[in-house]
């Protein structure tokens, strides 16, 4: 009846209660409807932040704080602020640390400040236990008798590198459990240089937990595709029988499975006594507690994590590519090289992630399995967190893993987009 | 309908009477193993027997982070624990275990000295020692230089993973007596010499972590002598295998009850502890598990081939030294970490 040209949907709705466009109604519902999923993945996003991103923001914190020494130390610290570091502290620095370490209440705040000081230095342990059990101390009036008391108590508190440690803790924050946890240190002055070699040892066991899980990885990788491939083409009733029996290992804990490999490969354990009985060695191969039995444990434990993505990808590839590809005159292989493979690029890359990532965080098989040199960097965090009990340590060199997992996972990123781009 | 009301009074019965079913439990960890065992035959089973509650056993290798989690969380759950005693000194600087009532436990004076803390009490003495494999050598090694000797005695030896013992083992290996060996280690160029000593051992080191593996390695014949806890060694020739030991420079060190601060049922902990470091049950233990026990009057009750094995016997001590808390407690970090470093090159 209208003979303009407006377009249906820019017409006033006449409905009795808005006179609303057909295009704000659907606006409406579309917003609507976005608030609903958001509602719905919301318990979720909340249970993620509060044990996910929580505690990883509390893990980032703890590798940088540094509240031991500044808490209790206060005066010691603002004596040294002007300290030059070359010469003898000054008198106040002594009468300071006599009076802070009078003032503080427990036991128990003490050996919290003993166990940080002795990071930085050996020895500041039982220094600063034995001296805060001996005070009060007679005679320490005035700074000078403070010193004299002081030193006539231990001589140790005449060592300038007890005095470095107090007076570079002192702000709340450090960055020293970083540039430890990367094989550097600060000196007196505050520049960082590498530490000794016979002390360098994180970036190495760095570089060796990235190796290891590369070449566990593409081990997998290597195993695990012909299986998939193999998988993808069965019956489904087949299929989910060996699908069964390849998650079956998941029915037991891994201690159980590397204490079964454990008996399998030493010297005379299945796998040895086997080969010699074949008669193909005379002498026993090493096959534990060294690099080779960890990867062939960490193969075994992650190859489902390999397998899955991939026959996922492969089944949902059709069929008819590589059959046209051969019509097309291609020889088989070449058509199963350049036509299916390809397409199965988001797969390999997805498990390949998911087992290098998983890897890199592994300690306990390496721990049972390997030797002292081919612990990875897990490892050590366990020992920071348990032995050591240095948590900030162990925080600093989780961050380091973090960090460097979330910078191989952007290039993931830019790889697997341009890969895809390609295919 | 008529089934309702039943269930509601059978119901309301039991919850009525399950508590009074109910039997206190008290929480103790130990390191497992044959030491566990031992310690449910003569501690936890007389204790349950008398009445006092039910004990629950739990299994640890060390982890002192689980202990400062759950004071710090203020919801401690484990009522006694056996500590290892550079875990003892850091923990009662650190406030994580409580002060000890010494008048409920019993007389200072009935126990060695080192057993005496304010946070802890001695379970028992224990010493990592040299054993080896009598089927596969004949001449028995005498003394830390003969576990370096590859040509006399060819094959891999096993060690602890880590520094501790190890450096001290060295030392000794390189000729510094046994009471000198801390004296040296504390200096930079005895921790050099130390280093220097096991590089030169390295290629023949198996290195083992957890105490039930040296026997099963020396067993399997992966290795030829190796360091171990003695009570393990022990354990295994109860099974009828031919490990022998060599006592000679062997290091003893004492494990410790403690409570963890904040727990709840503190005066059932001291109860046990102190049933634990009676005469009877320290000689019931020490007679399952040769480690020497802590207090003097046991010794009398135990006869002579128990005595002979224990670390704490005149003719087992005499070469030993005592693990040094306070020098591991102040090095411990900074030589653990050159280990570390030593280990990957």
């Amino acid at each position: 009846m209208n003979a303009s040209a407006t377009l249906p949907h820019t017409q006033p709705v006449r409905t009795g209660l808005a006179r609303t466009t057909l295009l704000a109604q659907l606006r409406r519902v579309e917003r609507r409807k976005r608030l609903r999923a958001m509602a719905l993945t919301l318990p979720l996003l909340l249970f993620l932040a509060v044990t996910f991103l929580v505690p990883l923001g509390a893990l980032l914190m703890r590798a940088v704080e540094n509240p031991e020494v500044a808490g209790t130390l206060v005066r010691t610290g603002a004596a040294l602020q002007h300290w030059d570091r070359t010469s003898a502290p000054p008198d106040a620095a002594y009468a300071a640390i006599v009076q802070d370490l009078g003032a503080i209440p427990e036991t128990a705040q003490a050996g919290v400040l003993a166990r940080r000081l002795n990071t930085e230095i050996g020895g500041a342990r039982s220094l600063i236990m034995s001296t805060y059990r001996a005070l009060p101390l007679a005679n320490s009036a005035t700074p000078e008798q403070a010193r004299v008391a002081l030193l006539a108590l231990d001589p140790r508190w005449g060592e300038l590198p007890f005095w470095w440690a107090i007076a570079k803790n002192s702000s709340r924050w450090t960055p020293d459990y970083l540039l430890t946890a990367l094989d550097l240190k600060r000196d007196a002055q505050g520049h960082i240089g590498r530490v000794g070699a016979d002390e360098a040892a994180f970036s190495e066991i760095l570089v060796r937990t990235f190796y290891i899980s590369s070449v566990v990885t593409l081990v997998c990788i290597a195993l695990g595709y012909p299986l998939a491939y193999w998988l993808s083409t069965l019956n489904a009733r087949r299929a989910n029988l060996m699908m069964i029996l390849l998650l079956l290992p998941f029915w037991t804990s891994v201690l159980v499975r590397i204490a079964a490999w454990i008996v399998l490969l030493q010297s005379s354990g299945l796998v040895n006594r086997f080969l010699m009985f074949l008669g193909v060695i005379n002498e026993p191969l090493a096959l534990l507690f060294n690099r080779l039995g960890v990867i062939i444990a960490m193969v075994h434990i992650l190859l489902p994590f390999m397998v899955l993505p991939l026959y996922s990808v492969m089944k949902s590839i059709p069929n008819n590519y590589v059959k046209a590809a051969i019509s097309l005159g291609s020889p088989p292989f070449t058509a199963f090289l350049r036509v299916y493979v390809p397409q199965t690029f988001p797969g390999v890359a997805a498990g390949g992630l998911l087992v290098f990532i998983t890897a890199i965080g592994y300690y306990v098989t390496p721990a049972l399995l390997g030797g002292p040199g081919d612990q990875m960097l897990s490892y050590y965090v366990a020992q920071y967190t348990n032995v050591e009990v240095n948590w900030g340590m162990a925080c600093a060199l989780g961050s380091v893993l973090l960090t460097a997992t979330l910078v191989l996972y952007v290039f993931y990123r830019r790889f697997a987009k341009s890969e895809l781009s390609l295919g | 309908m008529k089934i309702k009301p039943v269930i509601l009074a059978l119901a309301a019965t039991a919850t009525i009477a399950l508590p009074a079913l109910a039997q206190s439990e008290l929480t103790v960890v130990n390191f497992g193993g044959a030491n566990g065992a031992a310690q449910k035959k003569a501690y936890f089973e007389p204790f349950e027997k008398s009445g006092a509650a039910k004990v629950i056993a739990v299994e640890y290798n060390g982890e002192q982070a689980k202990i400062k989690a759950m004071v710090e969380a203020k919801k401690v759950v484990w009522d006694v624990v056996e500590v290892e005693s550079p875990d003892l000194n850091r923990g009662c600087d650190e406030g994580l275990f409580e002060k000890l009532d010494w008048a409920k436990i019993g007389n200072k004076s009935d126990f060695q000295p080192a057993a005496v803390h304010e946070c802890g009490v001695g379970v028992f003495v224990w010493s990592t020692v040299m054993a080896y494999n009598a089927d596969k050598i004949k001449n028995a090694p005498t003394s830390w230089a003969d576990f370096w000797n590859t040509s006399k005695y060819p094959g891999k030896r096993g060690m602890r993973k880590g520094a501790r013992y190890n450096l001290e083992f060295a030392l000794m290996a390189d000729g510094v007596k046994a009471a000198d060996v801390y004296k040296v280690l504390a200096t930079k160029d005895g921790a050099d010499r130390a280093f220097k000593k096991l590089t030169e051992l390295k290629p023949n080191i198996q290195f083992w972590e957890a105490g039930a593996q040296p026997p099963q390695f020396l067993v399997a014949g992966d290795v030829v002598m190796s360091t171990a806890f003695n009570g393990r060694i022990d354990a295994a020739q109860r099974e009828g295998k031919n490990l022998q030991i060599t006592w000679t420079g062997g290091i003893y060190d004492l494990d410790y009850w403690v409570m963890p601060a904040g727990g709840p049922n503190k005066d059932l902990a001291t109860k046990f502890i102190a049933m634990a470091s009676s005469p009877n049950e320290q000689a019931e233990y020490a007679r399952n598990i040769s480690y020497g026990p802590t207090n003097n009057k046991a010794l009398t009750k135990l006869d002579a081939s128990v005595l002979a094995k224990l670390p704490t016997s005149p003719s087992n001590s005499k070469d030993a030294l005592r693990f040094n808390i306070t020098f591991w407690a102040d090095q411990g970090e900074a030589l653990e970490k050159r280990f570390a470093a030593w280990a990957a090159q």
